[in-house]
């Protein structure tokens, strides 16, 4: 009893005189549009940024601020502006919709680096940009997908129509056409990315409707519950969901931001910051698969074959043939599609059993 | 053993005017315990959320605050002031979220639509349209209140979702901005669209916040000092005294929902044309509902609603601002909210009942007196 009550006051004396002791080389913050205990998309750049601080020797050499919820209207600039003003030395925004407040914010302050997750505008030299091909993922998923599946149908619960959701989509159809051509996949538009009462509703639905595989482009982790409550099998999202669902969980796409952090985050303590655009990979660490986990050896066999080619280049997910869900063609045989073409997408591949909300 | 509130005969005066500070008090003494229990130093904990955001006034390096507080107070006070009309002439307009959504989308249709059209009328256009559609959308609700006696806490709130999804789909669709790489959202307005800065030199609070206080103050004077006021708030106390007196509630329905509908439209202009620039279909954060919140902080009475709409706002800056500076999570930034608000709430309901236990010995021989609240 006596020693917490020491530790506590060591605690809140450090905590009255943190302003004054700590001389951290750089402060580092990072604001989220949801909770770090989401378990999805959030949790994972609070990891990654985590990670960043202790890869770069802890607290006395990186000082970390984070704000989390932030909606992504008026008050995301004020926000940043904050941010900018209490001495951050580079400031992650990770979510699509901060865009604009970055760029406004980074001009006013060309001395601070901004990096945007996601985005694509790059308006003053200070602002960077970075994103994953989680789509790489998808594909080694989907592969599963066909492997695994007796209906022959999948269960797609989606946030909302933006390409990269949309890459998503048709990236794990293509990657279960592979295995077997008359695949399907079944979409619902959650329209939301943290709403596990909804994620629950549309897991629910799909199943009502014939799916036997769930997987997710939203953030929590209801759908892998359901899933395991029904009794089939799912996919995580963002990171490894394994403990939400031990019997359920096939893999799960990790974004792993860690070693990005780290490196962003050094090259502002070396004084070598640059701006750049990042598109970074299963090559680049950037995506990660989770343990394959309740499936066959063989399917596991496949599943691993299928991640070390995307690994090594040897195999891109969106290589032609491929047709558009109207039966065009998109892409011909042996043609790869072009990042800024996949960047923008806004149209399904054929086989998807959904309408795409324009 | 029950408790019941007893209404209090007659209440005290002094403790109505001391009440919000009376709350005041209370939150800062639970603050600083939960504070204390996270391992936060409560002092410091307090400063940042309460006098941080504020420093501003006499700090000239950290003025771009007390912008902020206007750009986040603005929207809250616009709508609460019109929700007052409502309130007190018994019209539970709930959809005040769907009223701003409506007035932003009728307010961008001249950006949208007209990109090219650069002329100095294109703001006051877009403000009356702003207007024109936060009203006409209340109109629906008063509409078939007064047509078929519908219960327009329903039909109001219904609607809230209505403007939502079409909201989103204009900009996922028809208004979507061709180079926004698939991404909802429309093009940027012109510069002939964007509402103008109050003191650009300091901060981006825009004017916006003129037109909040400008609306308090007409309300105010509408409702304390001209017939109109007097019909709205009998006819919200006693629609029976009302008729006698010869108004008519179906054209007070009218009024108070296209009154408040119109202000609701005006701070959605505001805000699309202001600090966000363009529409997407994130501009909806629930302005419409903390703004009922505000409106009852404020005790119904637009200059009251001012200041709540100024403390609701300090809250979310002085959140942010300790979340920062001393490293509380979001989680106890919002509990610590919700404590004002419990307390101002409490404080103003123990003022007008006393708490009653039925079935306690003690109490007995008070009881009998007055009716049950």
């Amino acid at each position: 009893m006596k020693t917490r009550f020491l530790t506590l006051a060591a605690a809140a004396a450090a905590l009255a005189f943190g302003t004054i002791a700590a001389e951290a080389k750089v402060k580092a913050c990072f604001i989220y549009v949801g909770p770090i205990g989401d378990f999805g998309w959030s949790y994972q750049h609070h990891q990654g940024a985590l990670e960043a601080q202790k890869a770069l020797g802890g607290e006395e050499q990186v000082e970390l601020a984070y704000l989390e919820s932030v909606p992504e209207g008026a008050d995301a600039e004020r926000a940043l502006e904050r941010f900018a003003r209490s001495g951050c030395n580079i400031i992650f925004t990770t979510s699509f919709g901060y865009m604009d407040a970055t760029n406004a914010v980074a001009k006013k302050f060309p001395d601070v680096k901004f990096e945007h997750a996601t985005g694509f505008k790059r308006e003053s030299p200070n602002v960077s940009t970075y994103n994953s091909k989680f789509h790489e993922g998808r594909y080694v998923q989907g592969i599963i997908a066909a492997k695994m599946s007796k209906a022959g149908v999948a269960g797609y619960i989606a946030s909302f129509p933006i390409p990269e959701v949309v890459m998503g989509i048709n990236s794990f159809l293509l990657g279960a056409q592979s295995v077997n051509p008359d695949f399907k996949v079944k979409v619902v538009w959650a329209n939301t990315w943290f709403d596990p009462g909804k994620e629950a509703d549309a897991a629910k639905a799909l199943i009502d409707q014939g799916v036997d595989i769930i997987t997710q482009h939203t953030d929590s982790t209801a759908p892998m519950q359901v899933a395991s409550e029904r009794g089939i099998k799912a996919f995580g999202q963002a990171s490894d969901m394994i403990k939400f669902g031990p019997e359920t969980q096939l893999t799960s796409i990790v974004d792993d931001w860690g070693p990005y952090y780290t490196k962003r985050i050094k090259a502002v303590a070396d004084g070598n910051w640059e701006q750049i655009d990042v598109w970074g990979g299963m090559k680049d660490g950037h995506v990660v698969m989770a343990p394959y986990t309740n499936m066959p050896d063989d399917v596991k066999a496949a599943a691993e074959a299928a991640q070390a080619k995307i690994t090594s280049g040897e195999l891109n997910p969106f290589t032609g043939p491929i047709n558009k869900q109207d039966g065009t063609e998109w892409l011909k045989a042996g043609e790869v599609a072009q990042d800024g073409v996949l960047l923008g997408l806004n149209f399904y591949v054929a086989g998807v059993d959904d309408k795409l909300p324009q | 053993m029950r408790i019941e509130l007893v209404r209090r005969p007659q209440h005290s005066a002094l403790f109505s005017a001391l009440s919000p500070f009376i709350a005041l008090g209370l939150t800062l003494v639970a603050g600083a315990i939960m504070f204390s229990v996270l391992g936060k130093n409560p002092v410091e904990a307090l400063y940042y959320y309460f006098i941080d955001p504020l420093t501003g006034i006499w700090d000239p390096s950290n003025r771009w605050q007390l912008h902020e507080l206007a750009i986040k107070a603005a929207p809250l006070i616009l709508i609460a002031v019109g929700l007052s009309v409502c309130y007190l002439s018994n019209n539970w307009n709930i959809g005040a979220e769907g009223q701003f959504i409506a007035g932003a989308i009728v307010g961008s249709f001249i950006p949208v639509v007209f990109p090219g059209f650069h002329s100095w009328i294109v703001l006051p256009l877009m403000l009356i349209l702003g207007m024109a559609g936060g009203a006409a959308y209340a109109a629906i609700p008063a509409f078939f209140k007064v047509r078929f006696n519908t219960n327009e806490i329903l039909t109001s709130l219904m609607l809230v979702y209505v403007a939502q999804l079409f909201n989103d789909w204009l900009v996922r669709g028809i208004w979507r901005n061709p180079e926004g790489m698939s991404f909802p959202g429309t093009i940027r307005f012109s510069e002939w669209a964007i509402l103008p800065q109050i003191w650009p030199d300091s901060g981006r609070a825009h004017w916006g916040f003129v037109f909040a206080l400008v609306a308090a103050v007409v309300v105010w004077f509408m409702l304390s000092k001209t017939l109109k006021g007097f019909e709205v708030k009998v006819l919200g106390q006693s629609p029976r005294a009302g008729r006698f007196a010869g108004f008519s509630s179906g054209k007070v329905v009218f009024f108070a929902f296209l009154l408040s509908g119109a202000l609701a439209g005006l701070a959605g202009i505001s805000e699309v044309a202001g600090p966000i620039e363009h529409l997407n279909e994130k501009i909806s954060i629930g302005y419409g509902f903390t703004a009922i919140i505000v409106a009852f902080l404020g005790r119904l009475n637009p200059l009251g609603i001012v200041a709540a709409g100024i403390i609701l706002a300090l809250t979310y800056l002085g959140g942010e601002s300790a979340q920062i500076a001393i490293g509380v999570s979001d989680k106890a930034v919002r509990a610590f909210q919700g404590m004002l608000l419990f307390f101002v709430l409490a404080c103003d309901t123990l003022i007008h009942y006393r708490i009653r236990f039925v079935g306690a010995p003690a109490m007995k021989a008070e009881s009998g007196k007055a009716g049950t609240a």
